[in-house]
């Protein structure tokens, strides 16, 4: 039996961590694995924090990941990777962190500083993957995109790169932003070889 | 057929397959894609924004006592707005049949309570069905119109945040066609006059009886027989993260019919395990009935009453097996609280509110309600949708009768107004305070993520319809005193707030301007027009005083080296309230 894996995807809203949620489980699911998902996005359009718990297996009951129980912990914002990093499982667990910033009100306002050496703190005590994702995405001269750089460093560290992607891709977004949404994910898959 | 759906897509698909032809909700976390996703439906099912739960109900009321099948979706508090009608409907009884949705959030994740409203099941009389995936979720519309029609009682699906937004995999039917039921009057039937009230009075309990006996046989209430030294009782989503955690080392009864409780089928559970548990989130809804059945069983004794559950709360306080986490220190995390978004007018109110003494500021729900947090700060309350106006009447009077030098300003949105404040402002006139309220007209839903309602114009399923015109209401409901301005210029708005503290009467300001993230429709774009602007920080002009900064706007930036702001030209939407405030000004429209 294929135990079950547990990829936390966070991100802050407006970032697109729905959008790269949507893309890997339908993956998932086309793959043959009992596919499982929960989101919390009240309050998303807001700025707040944002999560996609995904599970996936042979049989899956739980669709919420609980702390530290994450194989792979996957955040689109440097401060989101650390509020969420004891999700992350001790020991094998993989945090893949997006070398951005989004500094929240309290900092914005000049309340609260943002502290400058998260990266390091993070890989003191896991396994830490940082990808330039928005360094890239400005590379293809599409910001937007960020999202699903991310989502191609994901599928190649998790291992999941045996599967038509593209065509999943091709099926969930639109065609105007098809392109650079492919292009976008080759580039992800890439920077993590 | 399979598909990845969330619970909520899976009702919308039950209601579909189970032939329902008329759905009414009105929006609210997280039950609002309940209703969008129903919409799609265009050719098979009516589907329709109500002003508020209450309306949305009776709606219900009415469709499947004149024969139809029908549903009605909402928020856990939700129903306590709908709960006048629910109550009576459970006496009535209907006709065709008549689903009733309430999605609770235990963990307060968008709401006000972690009320649990498995009690109003028990309260109203009326089965009850809980999900604990999306299969089942879908599985259990149809059931629920079956049980409706067959006992002539609305029915009850109560779902839960980690239901309603999770997906998981369900299997797709086709659409049962189901022909309407005739009607024909019965007022002994249909109308709760007391002798009336008092004859259906016995019928629920013997109905009661019934769904009983159909609850312990129901295919939803089912046993999985593992090692039988641990029994565990479960439902919704606990269930699954029971599964997760035991596996095969317990035996199961999933609760899926929850009102009546299966006592019977209970019973012969519990007397062949050694330890029971009870799993349930928030309130011992289930545990309270079985220990009163004499049968021993933890519950809430070893597990929270309050938040969510987890697999990891099961381990820990059940198992006692404690995992290691990684060291992470809690002081380095900085919080991230929801803003109002770049651009949103609402901002432009609580900054000039916010500026003045003496206000009690009475507030309402909707995204204005972040208006309460710092930097703006302009807000003393916030209860529930609608009492803003209602409240802020009170305290008015509270306010005049001690003495007390406090001017009251209600504030309420567009939405929200349509929801309950229509009656709320009635009061304040009929009852003489001398209150202002602002209407904040941004032409959306905006909280709750954009749905239509009587003020846009356009209905659930997009057809045009007749525009509510707020300054018609509020001058019919008798206010003398009324503005209409654009937020966003302040000088309009300043000016308008003290002519209205002035004013020796109660007065209306309506504040319109669209939600910064709102698609325009037609009519907007004809009102508004299309501006796409960006301001710029000229910043040899800057001279950091952070005036800006104070409008709490995400998209400013008050950078500490150089002692300046900047502007990230992604976020930013064009508002110009930055440029407004600015005292020398720095901050420039973007002619690029
Ligand atoms: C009784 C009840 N129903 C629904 C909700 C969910 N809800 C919260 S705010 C809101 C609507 C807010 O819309 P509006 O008043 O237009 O303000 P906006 O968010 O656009 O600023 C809704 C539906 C609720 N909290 N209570």
């Amino acid at each position: 039996m294929v135990k079950a894996k547990s990829i936390l995807i966070v991100g802050v809203g407006g970032q697109g961590t729905l959008l790269a949620s949507k893309i890997l489980t339908q993956g998932l699911m086309e793959m043959g694995f009992d596919v499982k998902m929960s989101e919390i996005h009240g309050m998303s359009q807001r700025g707040g924090s944002v999560s996609a718990h995904i599970r996936y297996g042979e049989k899956i009951y739980s669709p919420v990941i609980s702390e530290g129980e994450a194989d792979i912990l996957i955040s689109f914002e440097e401060m989101e990777t650390y509020r969420w990093l004891n999700y992350l499982k001790p020991g094998t667990g993989i945090a893949i962190i997006n070398n951005y910033r989004l500094p929240s009100a309290p900092v914005l306002t000049g309340q609260m500083d943002y502290p400058e050496d998260l990266i390091e703190e993070i890989s003191e005590i896991a396994n830490a993957v940082v990808v330039n994702a928005r360094d890239i995405a400005l590379e293809l001269s599409f910001a937007k995109s960020m999202n699903i750089v991310l989502l191609g460093a994901l599928i190649k560290i998790a291992g999941l790169d045996n599967m038509d992607w593209e065509n999943i891709i091709r099926s969930i977004v639109p065609e105007k932003y098809l392109e650079g949404n492919l292009k976008a994910f080759a580039a992800g898959m890439h920077s993590v070889i | 057929m399979k598909q990845l759906m969330t619970g909520n897509e899976a009702i919308a698909r039950g209601a579909y397959e189970a032939g329902i032809r008329f759905a009414s909700a009105y929006p609210g976390t997280p039950s609002t894609e309940i209703l969008e996703n129903i919409a799609l439906y265009k050719d098979d099912i009516v589907a329709e924004w109500a002003p508020n739960e209450k309306v949305a109900l009776e709606a219900v009321v009415g469709y499947s006592i004149a024969g139809g099948r029908a549903i009605a979706s909402m928020k856990q508090v939700g129903l306590n707005v709908a709960a006048d009608p629910l109550f009576s409907f459970a006496y009535t009884g209907c006709n065709g049949s008549a689903v009733i949705v309430t999605a609770d959030e235990p963990g307060i994740h968008s709401s006000q309570t972690e009320q649990d409203n498995r009690y109003y099941a028990k309260m109203a009389k009326l089965p009850m069905l809980e999900p604990t995936d999306s299969q089942q979720a879908k599985d259990m519309v149809i059931a629920a119109c079956e049980i409706s029609e067959k006992y002539r009682t609305p029915v009850i699906i109560r779902m839960t945040t980690r239901i309603c937004h999770s997906k998981s995999i369900v299997e797709l039917g086709s659409r049962r066609e189901a022909p309407n039921k005739e009607y024909k009057k019965d007022i002994w039937q249909y109308t709760t006059m007391p002798a009336v009230s008092r004859k259906l009075r016995f019928e629920l309990e013997e109905r009661l009886k019934g769904l009983t006996r159909e609850s312990n046989n129901s295919p939803f209430n089912d046993i999985e027989w593992n090692d039988k030294s641990i029994g565990i009782i479960a439902n919704g989503i606990a269930y699954q993260y029971a599964k997760e955690v035991f596996g095969e080392e317990a035996s199961y009864l999933r609760i899926g019919f929850s009102y009546p409780i299966p006592m019977e089928l209970i019973k012969e559970f519990a007397s062949r395990v050694d330890t029971l548990y009870v799993i349930e989130e928030v309130e011992p809804f289930l545990e309270e009935e079985i220990r009163a059945a004499g049968i021993a069983c933890h519950g809430k004794d070893i597990l929270p009453g309050i938040g969510e559950l987890s697999p990891r709360i099961m381990e820990e306080k059940i198992k006692g097996v404690k995992k290691e986490l990684l060291p992470t220190k809690p002081d380095k995390v900085t919080n991230r609280p929801p803003v109002l978004c770049a651009g949103c007018a609402h901002r432009a109110v609580f900054y000039e509110l916010g500026k003045r003494k003496d206000l009690f500021i009475s507030g309402d729900i909707g995204c204005y309600g972040l208006g309460a947090l710092p930097p703006l700060n302009a807000m003393d309350t916030c209860i529930c949708m609608g009492a803003s106006v209602s409240a802020g009447h009170g305290a008015a009077k509270a306010f005049t009768e001690y003495d007390v030098k406090k001017h009251v300003v209600s504030v309420i949105g567009d939405s929200t107004f349509f929801h309950s404040g229509m009656t709320s402002l009635l009061n304040v006139i009929y009852n003489k305070s001398k209150t202002i309220t602002l209407i904040l007209d941004n032409r959306i839903t905006g909280m709750t993520g954009h749905q239509d309602h009587p003020g846009t114009g356009y209905t659930a399923q997009g057809e045009e319809s007749q525009e509510a015109d707020i300054e018609k209401i509020v001058k019919a409901l008798g206010v003398n005193h009324v503005r209409k301005i654009n937020p966003l210029q302040l000088n309009e708005l300043h000016e308008a707030i003290d002519t209205a503290l002035e004013t020796p009467e109660p007065s209306v300001i309506i504040a319109r301007w669209p939600c910064a993230l709102k698609k325009l429709s037609a009519k907007d774009k004809e009102e508004f027009g299309e501006y796409v602007k960006r301001y710029i920080v000229k910043k040899e002009q800057c001279i950091g005083c952070k005036k800006c900064i104070r409008t709490g706007c995400p998209a400013l930036r008050f950078d500490k080296a150089s002692k300046k702001t900047l502007i990230d030209p992604i976020m930013c939407n064009g508002c110009s309230l930055c440029a407004q405030v600015c005292p020398v000004d720095a901050i420039v429209l973007d002619q690029k």
